[in-house]
């Protein structure tokens, strides 16, 4: 529940309070021991590579924003990127990595592999992601600011990221030890542009020139409900890279063929998204003009149910799209703060409806995984229907970063300077707009101390 | 090798099955004397070779027809009719589960009557199969021989121990299931799509291994006719080929229907035990064991090419059939392929316009390309899956720029009238023009909207025309039309607009 009326509040104070409150998600979740972060707040639960790539981007927000000392930033930063480097990698199981890579979920305490879950490509994209905003932000001139940029650039600069093409142009999704690499199709367009980028940039083990082409070759670009996109039916796939990258008017190959770019299409694929909910095919609980946004999270769990007459099947953690589904009427809610920079205007008013309308699903300005009112007071579920349980470090982190890219850009600023996000941007055929600017003062990971 | 039970019954099942042997096959059927060389010689009485002896003969060829089995080939007797048969019925058990969302009362009780909808089967394929009888075929002029055909020549046929010359001939003897190498899977028994229509008890608990259009199709007609069904797919979505958004909503309405989707995932190993059937499932290197009543692979048709003294003709050939060129002339300039034999598609009605094409190129000297030919398919789940044309990954990979106009079938009003707004029209255009380079429709009825794509692509013309086309409202074709509508808004530029609007206030004064 939320303890003060938000109504009463400013958009910005609005904004810090859901700021602040996702950024305490990773205080509370980190072990810092090794800097590994919870995947959720619930008990005994594994830690997320990708959450820590998500913590090592907030924890300069912290400091800026005053939530955090730097000398604690530091320290927290220090334990991942050590632990990183130093914990075992290789072939066989009980490993925390191969390739310079990193399993997708890892013991908080041991930081070995868990689940016997996949060693995830695009996860360790977000890391590492994280892991270049660490060395550009950290640019004392002290030993441990110096080691944070050292270590930053070892971790970055081992991962083979050739290998993790296998046999075919376009990066594989995941490798187990036993089956090798995921079977998975993973074509169109999605979050992995950043994933793209960081493996094309890598000065040492990069992936082969024509890998992004073969990529984006899947595209498909499409006119619906009016709005020319390039499709990506969850709205994280919208989200995930543009937190770290600022893709506003910098044009690849394709963009350039759409005269277009992937900010505006993360804005249109936003609107599309609330036209989906005002549309509402199925007849969700809610859905309209200020409660949309289905995306990757948490969900109901795995079972059929008859809602007003129609068969629905409800899913546990998934990824829900719009227009073409799945759909079982549950809403992540993060979706409206890790959209603001595209859409503020519908962004801000859904934020408001909903604790207007759902305020029960928020704890305290933190955003729950997913809710789905549809579900209230049926089966077993209360009045408020279905609320997923606890948080998400992967919520949390996006909601933390793109409200600090729409109040002051630091992210973007930061990485806009760094030097392999420009050289794998320009591999990648991007040019115009800020690529065509020389950097600025703060120079990223290239000139190690 | 010992097969364990399945529980198909034998053919003929029963007396549909019986009329239909005696149309399609008669046993005491006296094959006719050659007399002279002909000018066509068709092997395999399928939809090509019917197709093509139909088309010969009434332009005053001298023609004979060869078949070793039933008349009708695949499609009639063990593929698309008898297939779409038992969808009819699956569908009218799915409305009757759903009655209330269509405004009617659900029965308290519903008992699926599995025999019924079999014999239904079998009635409808014997009754469509009398159009193509041996002896209508007789009548129309052709004659028709029974018995293995075999090559004796380069010009010359060899059947039940007479020996025909020809001109000209066509191989049309069409595909078999291709049974997967499972180890196990022989020995502990299954049934494939062909043998499946003889079941006469709807198995309990079902395996479809393949989650192509036969594997999807089977799986959730079993699943609506009772059955609990487990589906495999090796592949990480259904329908490797087509659109991920048409196989993200059949996969959701599988799933929804409580049918058990494994992606991912390999069948390695299955055995028999105490009457059941033990199938090892491996997804990511973790195997899983699952017992189940029956077993249906449906992974891919094989060319029949074996006995056919190809060699001795001269005509090349590998595992994926005939070789043939764009005019459909196999290695043997004198003979022709066409159909599931020598085609990547193989389809009724591929079969059946190759079998046109043969005819004008080896009768008429004709220059009629494979090549040329626009050709729509559809996977009849519900939604059906229908496509013509290109995709977008094509025709990118080919250089074309593509934008995809697309309308759901939730903003089509008959479809939300009729309970059936599953789906979307997608017409790919090549950017900055209208033309269409394909389509994909997802809709209950999507096999019958692609055609007026097929047609407009045939004729060509493009997507602003197409919007003019007048459809009869309400109909979900309509769907097709808005996505004309849709290109045509994209035209109105902001140009176009201050122009009209000038016109328009100029015209007011």
């Amino acid at each position: 529940m939320l303890r003060a009326d938000p109504a009463t509040l400013s958009d910005d104070e609005l904004l810090e309070r859901y700021q602040r409150a996702a950024f305490g998600y990773f205080l509370e979740n980190v072990n810092p021991d090794n800097g590994l972060v919870a995947d959720t707040s619930r008990p005994n639960w594994p830690a997320s590579i990708a959450v820590v790539g998500f913590a090592l981007s907030c924890y300069p927000i912290g400091v800026e924003r005053g939530w955090m000392t730097r000398e604690a930033a530091v320290e927290l930063t220090l334990a991942a990127l050590r632990f990183f480097l130093a914990s075992p990698q290789g072939g066989g199981e009980d490993v925390t990595g191969h390739k310079g890579f990193y399993y997708h979920f890892l013991d908080m305490r041991t930081g070995l592999r868990v689940w016997r879950c996949e060693l995830s490509m695009v996860d360790t994209a977000l890391l590492m992601a994280g892991i270049l905003v660490a060395g550009a932000y950290f640019r004392g001139d002290n030993a441990r600011e110096a080691e944070i940029r050292h270590l930053a650039e070892a971790l970055y600069r081992r991962v083979d990221w050739r290998w993790a093409q296998g046999s075919s142009p376009t990066l594989r999704q995941g490798w187990k030890p036993k089956s090798g690499f995921l079977h998975y199709g993973w074509e169109g367009y999605n979050e992995a542009i950043v994933l793209y980028v960081l493996s094309m940039a890598s000065p040492d083990r990069p992936a082969s020139d024509d890998s992004y082409e073969a990529w984006t070759a899947t595209y498909q670009w499409e006119n619906i409900y009016g709005h020319d996109v390039l499709y990506g039916g969850p709205l994280f796939m919208h989200q995930f890279s543009h937190a770290w990258i600022d893709f506003a008017g910098i044009r690849d190959a394709f963009m350039r063929e759409k005269d277009s770019d992937y900010f505006e299409n993360s804005r249109r694929s936003t609107y599309l998204h609330r036209d989906y909910a005002r549309h509402n095919p199925y007849g969700f609980d809610g859905y309209g003009e200020n409660l949309w946004g289905l995306s990757a999270g948490d969900g109901p769990g795995g079972f059929r149910a008859s809602v007003e007459r129609r068969t629905h099947r409800f899913s546990g953690y998934a990824a829900r799209g719009a227009p073409f589904g799945p759909d079982d009427g549950t809403i992540a809610p993060w979706s409206y703060p890790a959209s603001l920079p595209f859409a503020p205007d519908i962004c801000l008013a859904a934020l408001r409806h909903l604790a207007d309308r759902y305020p029960q699903v928020i704890d305290d300005y933190r955003l729950p995984s997913g809710f789905n009112p549809t579900l209230a007071n049926r089966r077993r579920f209360g009045g408020d229907g279905w609320v997923s349980e606890g948080h998400y470090g992967l919520d949390q982190g996006i909601v933390v970063m793109m409200i600090e890219n729409h109040r002051s850009r630091l992210i973007w600023d930061l990485m806009r300077c760094n030097p392999h996000i420009r050289r794998g941007l320009g591999k990648a055929g991007f040019s115009g707009g800020w690529l065509s600017q020389p950097t600025g003062p703060a120079a990223g990971g290239g000139d190690v101390a | 090798m010992s097969r364990e039970r399945t529980w198909a019954a034998a053919f003929p099942v029963d007396r549909n099955d019986v009329e239909l042997i005696r149309g399609a096959h008669p046993p005491r059927w006296k094959n006719p004397e050659p007399d002279g060389p002909y000018n066509l010689v068709v092997i395999g009485a399928g939809p090509a070779g019917l197709t093509a002896a139909r088309d010969a003969a009434s332009l005053g060829a001298k023609v004979a027809l060869i078949e070793r089995g039933l008349i009708g080939g695949a499609c009639i007797n063990v593929g698309c009719i008898p297939s779409k048969s038992i969808i009819r019925t699956a569908r009218l058990y799915a409305d009757m589960r759903d009655a209330e969302s269509f405004g009617g009362d659900a029965p308290r009780r519903l008992h699926v009557d599995f025999d019924r909808a079999m014999m239904r089967m079998r009635q409808i394929r014997q009754r469509i199969s009398r159009a193509d009888s041996a002896e209508t075929i007789a009548a129309e002029g052709i004659d028709l021989y029974f018995g293995e055909a075999r090559f004796g020549g380069p010009d010359t046929v060899v059947v039940a121990g007479k020996r025909l010359h020809f001109r000209k001939a066509l191989v049309a003897t069409g595909a078999h299931p291709s049974g997967p190498a499972i180890p196990g899977l022989a020995e502990a028994g299954y049934l494939d799509n062909e043998s499946m229509f003889n079941l006469t008890e709807c198995p309990q608990r079902l395996l479809v291994i393949g989650g192509g259009p036969l594997g999807c199709e089977t799986a959730q007609a079993f699943r609506l006719l009772g059955a609990k069904v487990i589906l495999a797919q090796s592949d990480p979505m259904f329908l490797p080929g087509e659109e991920r958004d048409a196989a993200q909503i059949l996969s959701d309405a599988l799933a929804r229907e409580g049918i058990e989707v494994r992606l991912n995932t390999e069948v390695v190993a299955v055995r028999g035990e105490g009457g059941r059937k033990l199938a090892d499932l491996v997804r990511d290197g973790d195997t899983t064991t699952i017992s189940v009543d029956e077993i249906i692979t449906g992974v891919g048709r094989s060319p029949n090419v074996d006995g056919l003294g190809l060699e001795e003709a001269d005509v090349a050939y590998d595992a994926s059939g005939i070789r043939v060129d764009d005019y459909l002339r196999t290695t043997n300039p004198h003979i022709y392929a066409a159909g599931d034999v020598c085609l990547e598609y193989k389809f009724t009605h591929t079969a059946e316009a190759t079998a046109r094409i043969v005819v004008r190129n080896a009768l008429f000297r004709g220059r009629e390309r494979l090549s040329e030919l626009v050709v729509p398919w559809c996977t009849y789940t519900d939604p059906e899956i229908a496509h013509v044309g290109l995709y977008p990954a094509e025709a990118r990979l080919n250089g074309i720029p593509v934008k995809t106009y697309t309308v759901l079938m939730h903003d089509v009003a008959r479809a939300v009238m009729d309970g059936e707004e599953e789906g979307f029209v997608k017409i790919h255009v090549r950017e900055g023009s209208d033309r269409i380079l394909g389509a994909t429709v997802v809709a209950s009825h999507a096999g019958e909207m692609i055609n007026a794509v097929t047609l407009a692509i045939r004729s060509g013309m493009g997507l602003h025309a197409l919007a003019d086309v007048i459809h009869p409202f309400p109909t979900q074709a309509q769907g097709i039309k808005m996505a004309g509508d849709a290109y045509r808004r994209t035209r109105l530029t902001s140009l176009r607009r201050r122009l009209a609007a000038r016109w328009l206030a100029w015209s007011r004064r």
